[in-house]
């Protein structure tokens, strides 16, 4: 297998698998590109894990008071405002003033209340001063929070820049190998969704239909398939009269099998770079929207929805679930940006 | 020329024939029947027939489209759901402040991303290259979002540089005092890519024959780099910024909302909470025409630039 990859390079069929053998080769030497393709691994692991609950499933339990610090760097001063808030709202039996039994009007009553409390009483929990990243202010687990955050917003990301893929694809294929009027048609359906600015159609879209994560995915899909439309438009169009796709029409093949599987085979490293691109953008403009209001419903989280909790967290002083959310989105987007280029760079059949 | 001009002119008119049946599917097949938002809680029979006939709704889709299509044709979108304020009343209320954020942004990023792309573009793979470069992509990966929150805490609230939010009656007080801020914020973001792709038109003229040639005949650096690199670099940056500019007219979206700017972006964000979609409708569409005019500007401009470009 891999002999035929390096000694048949003039012929037609191994020399598009060799293409992504070189590129393989290439990315492997790239340090920078290679770290990151792991790094982005790590993080689809992450939305995977989060998808079936394994990780962050349990983000939305109080398992600590308000606003725990995180304990490593939880201060004295920290702590004692935290056990402040334990003190004032978490025993309520306490008395507040004190007066005797037989001078308090409910006397009678508060003492039988107090009998009868036990019979009640919910399943005490032990709610933590400090975890290891802090909590928010139900006192929600902020390591937790973010990885299901992460999760989500990889998700809509993901599955957004595979839709919108698809849909430019499609049409791209059709509109570049038949011209004609289908092309007229096709790009005039393009003029119109590139004359309405992304984040206006967005919020259009946003406004007639519900929330929530299905419907962001479908709505980025709607909005960003327009890049690749073009990009893939222009490619059939110089690919169509190659000679390997007429060769291909001689022995008879449909215009679907030359479009799908003798074209497009050639253009595809193209539309992994151009997938990777997409999914950064979106995980960004998932966390605009969501920051705005419109993107995940309340029942859901994602690092969108955890930062617009921040502002008025900062003020209070309570920095750390921003601090966690900046840390997870900023490596996230930074792996995936230098693994672009890195895949850009390893898939150009122009590079040696 | 004039021919040119008028076959782009005309050749608009599918693509906002286009742009309408988008919002009309969307706001009025998609969007559902708005009377029962406007009913609010005097939701009865009555009152829900008599808002039907007011917006029309009683009548069939094609009577409903030429409703909408006589709306864009005067430019009249009718009056607010919300306010109840005339649509293009808004609009000249709320483009203002956009335009004064949106514009110096635009200014303070041409002069500070040109200078430097092609200074690290001249130094191409040294030192001072690799960190703008490195610079660049490390604040292109820190969202926008927390360049505006911590911002406005450290900035504003901790150090009080700044106003926290606001914004006045007058252009001068704006400019000087509620402005910076978020242009600073603006900058932290659109700065980063901008220096990038900047550098990418600088590095690939400086790679062509012809500044080898002007190298050979004993220019100094200086006219080669003024001369001739930067005119012919400025081609796609004034392409690209001519293409910018319709999306000014939504403002910075996030930063106006976050910083309690009264602009068109904080309106638009008002009008879909509230579901009002004349007001939606009316941008959309707004902006819609101002990109393909636009789009034809920049043809022209491209053109005035650089004589070899022909127009067909």
């Amino acid at each position: 297998m891999t002999a035929s990859v390096h000694t048949a390079p003039g012929m037609a069929a191994p020399v598009s698998k060799s293409l992504w053998a070189l590129g393989w080769q290439r990315l492997k030497r790239n340090k920078v590109g290679f770290v990151s393709l792991w790094v982005v691994a790590l993080y689809l692991a992450i939305a995977i894990g989060g998808w079936f609950n394994l990780l962050g499933g349990g983000w939305s339990r109080e398992i600590a008071v308000p606003y725990a610090p995180p304990s490593w760097a939880a201060t004295a001063e920290t702590e004692q405002l935290s056990s402040d808030v334990t003190a004032s709202g978490g025993d309520a039996s306490a008395p507040i003033v004190s007066l005797a039994p037989e001078d308090d009007p409910i006397g009678k009553e508060l003492a039988a209340a107090r009998k009868e409390a036990g019979k009640y009483a919910l399943p005490e929990v032990d709610k933590r001063e400090s975890l290891p990243f802090g909590a928010d202010l139900r006192g929600r687990d902020v390591l937790e929070k973010t990885l299901k955050g992460t999760s989500t917003s990889i998700f809509v990301g993901v599955f957004g820049a595979v839709l919108a893929i698809l849909l430019g694809t499609v049409m791209g294929a059709v509109s570049g190998y038949f011209g004609g009027r289908t092309d007229d048609c096709l790009t005039w359906f393009y003029s119109v969704f590139t004359s309405v600015p992304d984040m206006l159609l967005l919020l259009s879209f946003a406004a007639v239909s519900g929330r929530g994560v299905t419907t962001i995915i479908m709505v980025m899909a709607l909005t960003s398939w327009t890049g690749t439309y073009r990009l893939v438009r222009a490619e059939y169009l110089k690919l169509k009269n190659r000679e390997y796709v007429q060769a291909a029409s001689a022995i008879g093949a449909s215009h679907t099998r030359r479009m799908f599987v003798h074209i497009l085979p050639n253009i595809s490293h193209l539309l992994l770079v151009q997938f990777s691109l997409m999914t950064v953008a979106l995980i960004k403009y998932e966390a605009i929207l969501s920051f705005l209001g419109f993107g995940v419903g309340v029942r859901q989280v994602s690092l969108g929805s955890m930062l617009a909790e921040a502002p008025t967290e900062l003020v209070q002083g309570y920095w750390w679930q921003m601090l966690a959310v900046t840390l997870a989105m900023s490596v996230l987007v930074t792996a995936f940006s230098l693994l672009v280029d890195a895949l850009r760079d390893a898939l150009d059949p122009k590079v040696k | 020329m004039s021919a040119y001009i008028i076959r782009r002119l005309l050749q608009m008119i599918p693509t906002l024939l286009g742009v309408m049946l988008l919002v009309f599917t969307l706001f009025t097949l998609v969007g559902g029947d708005p009377s029962y938002i406007l009913a609010g809680k005097h939701l009865t029979a009555d009152v829900l027939a008599n808002i039907r006939a007011q917006l029309g709704l009683d009548k069939s889709l094609p009577e409903q489209f030429m409703i909408f299509v006589r709306q864009v044709l005067t430019l009249d979108f009718g009056t607010s759901w919300a306010t109840q304020q005339p649509v293009s009343d808004i609009i000249t209320s709320r483009i203002g402040p956009s335009l004064t954020l949106t514009g110096s942004l635009l200014v303070v990023d041409l002069l500070v991303a040109i200078p430097l792309a092609a200074t690290v573009a001249y130094f191409r793979g040294g030192l001072t290259d690799r960190i703008v470069t490195i610079a660049c992509t490390v604040a292109m990966s820190i969202s926008a979002l927390v360049y505006i929150i911590a911002g406005q805490y450290f900035l504003a609230y901790k150090l009080e540089l700044f106003p926290v939010r606001g914004w006045s009656d007058s252009f001068l007080v704006n400019l000087l005092v509620y402005v910076p801020l978020p242009l600073l914020m603006g900058l932290m973001v659109s700065l980063g890519p901008d220096i990038r792709f900047y550098r990418s038109f600088f590095l690939e003229e400086m790679n062509h024959d012809y500044v080898r040639t002007a190298r050979a005949k004993g220019l100094s650096e200086r006219k080669v780099m003024l001369k001739h690199v930067l005119r012919n670099a400025m081609i796609p940056v004034v392409t690209t910024v001519m293409m910018s500019l319709p999306f000014m007219m939504i403002g910075a979206l996030v930063l106006e909302n976050f910083y309690g700017i009264p602009g068109m972006g904080n309106e638009v964000v008002l009008a879909v909470n509230k579901s009002d979609f004349p007001v939606i409708k009316a941008v959309t569409i707004y902006i819609a025409i101002a990109t393909m005019v636009f789009n034809l500007l920049a043809d022209l401009v491209y053109k005035l630039i650089d004589p070899r470009v022909q127009l067909k």
